[in-house]
């Protein structure tokens, strides 16, 4: 009977202990966000992608369409290529277009995907070229520090 | 004349001394490990530890895992508020409580409330002298009493340690959407964003199962060598404590690092 009774308690131990793991996975983690759907994928060539990473979501108008699965340089074009597996069901033009955009000011980086006028969609293996490079903001500030500079030296030239 | 050579053989024997202590405690360590499958098998046993590990520890566990993610959530946010940021908050909360402190502080929790009680259980039995009767009678000590105790500590740590990171993350959620009133979707989409399934909540769970091992084989070890004597039982339940924390913070440092560094 006391052993019986220990039992039920032991069940619940181990139902409350495997409930916390599910909760850590499904509501904390990712597990609900991984996707098993069909891909196809693509490749795409930057000239700077910043801070992006494997991973990292691709959207049209805001809904994720792919992810991001491996980035490396190309050492011809000294370029980064891009592997993207696309979601099978959304279909876009051949001559879509690319950009790294940020959540945020100092959120994660994501690639926009912007749809082409193309009749022809894009197929596995296709490579888009039309891509807009990560805004580094070291560069931005740096040419705002220029440009700043360049008036002033023009400044009493003028008067 | 002896005072030279009195001191080096001293040095000689503590060496000696500590050496085969480290042996013995290796020795007990590969025969638990070895005898896990054979304790599986009398589950009743084992049931019956975990019952005695983990259920009795739950309160505790669950309780100190909400003041955790109360506190984390108050000063989680008083940080991030400053870089403008304060719906990162359930990722804060999320990440170091998965990655660290629910494995660590249930670690030490756990060493605390059960560790103690198994080593003052398995040194009282060997001071009662009920050790060696069972090996009179031909049934051995570290089979029948020690296997199922380490197996339940085994089982019992990791579900510990969810739950205190599950109940930490509701405490953080209360103290940062409730009462501060951070955006409720953003604190549960952050946090989905940021937490990997397998690198943060697995490596998680990998920590607790092997810091379960840590402190129960610790808890274990210092009851099956304390001295026969109530000041030993009484000196091993301190060590066990003392050690089996060391031990947790010590490896936590040494699994980060493997886990988490780039």
């Amino acid at each position: 009977m006391q052993k019986s009774r220990n039992d039920v308690w032991v069940g619940l131990f181990v139902v409350i202990g495997v409930a916390a793991l599910l909760f850590l996975a499904l509501r904390a983690g990712n597990l609900m966000s991984l996707s098993f759907d069909p891909t196809y994928r693509i490749s795409a060539r930057f000239d700077n992608i910043g801070g992006l990473k494997s991973g990292a979501a691709v959207k049209s108008a805001g809904v994720v369409v792919g992810r991001v699965k491996a980035i490396d340089f190309d050492d011809k074009m000294f370029q980064a290529r891009v592997d993207i597996e696309m979601q099978q069901r959304y279909a876009f033009p051949k001559d879509s277009s690319l950009k790294i955009l940020t959540a945020g000011l100092l959120g994660e980086q994501y690639l926009g995907i912007e749809p082409g006028a193309s009749e022809q969609n894009l197929v596995a293996g296709a490579t888009i070229t039309q891509t807009q490079s990560a805004i580094v903001l070291e560069t931005l500030i740096s040419q705002f520090l220029y440009s700043k500079a360049a008036d002033a030296s023009d400044a009493p030239a003028a008067k | 004349m002896s005072g030279p050579v009195d001191l080096l053989a001293r040095l000689g024997a503590s060496v000696r001394a500590g050496l085969a202590d480290i042996g013995d405690a290796a020795r007990l360590l590969l025969r638990l490990l070895a005898l896990v499958p054979a304790a599986l098998a009398r589950f009743r046993l084992v049931a019956d530890q975990i019952h005695f590990l983990g259920n009795h520890s739950l309160a505790i566990i669950g309780v100190s895992g909400l003041f955790v993610g109360f506190v984390l959530g108050l000063q989680g946010y008083y940080t991030l508020q400053r870089y403008g940021s304060g719906d990162a908050l359930g990722l804060l909360v999320a990440l170091s409580l998965v990655r660290e402190l629910g494995p660590v502080v249930a670690a030490l929790l756990f060493a605390g409330r059960a560790g103690t009680a198994l080593t003052a259980e398995i040194g009282l039995m060997k001071s009662g002298e009920q050790l060696a009767a069972m090996e009179m009678m031909a049934v051995d000590p570290v089979r029948r009493v020690l296997a199922p105790r380490f197996v339940g500590g085994l089982i019992a740590m990791p579900l510990l340690a969810a739950v205190f990171s599950a109940v930490g993350i509701i405490g953080g959620w209360v103290v940062g959407v409730l009462l501060i009133g951070v955006d409720a979707g953003a604190f549960w989409s952050q946090m989905q964003g940021g937490v990997d399934v397998f690198k943060d909540v697995g490596n998680g769970v990998v920590k607790s199962i092997l810091f379960g091992l840590t402190v129960t084989f610790v808890a274990l070890r210092q009851g099956h060598a304390c001295r026969p004597t109530p000041e030993g039982v009484a000196r091993a339940t301190t060590r066990t404590v003392v050690m089996a924390s060391l031990a947790v913070l010590g490896l936590d440092f040494v699994l980060t690092a493997l886990m988490f560094s780039i």
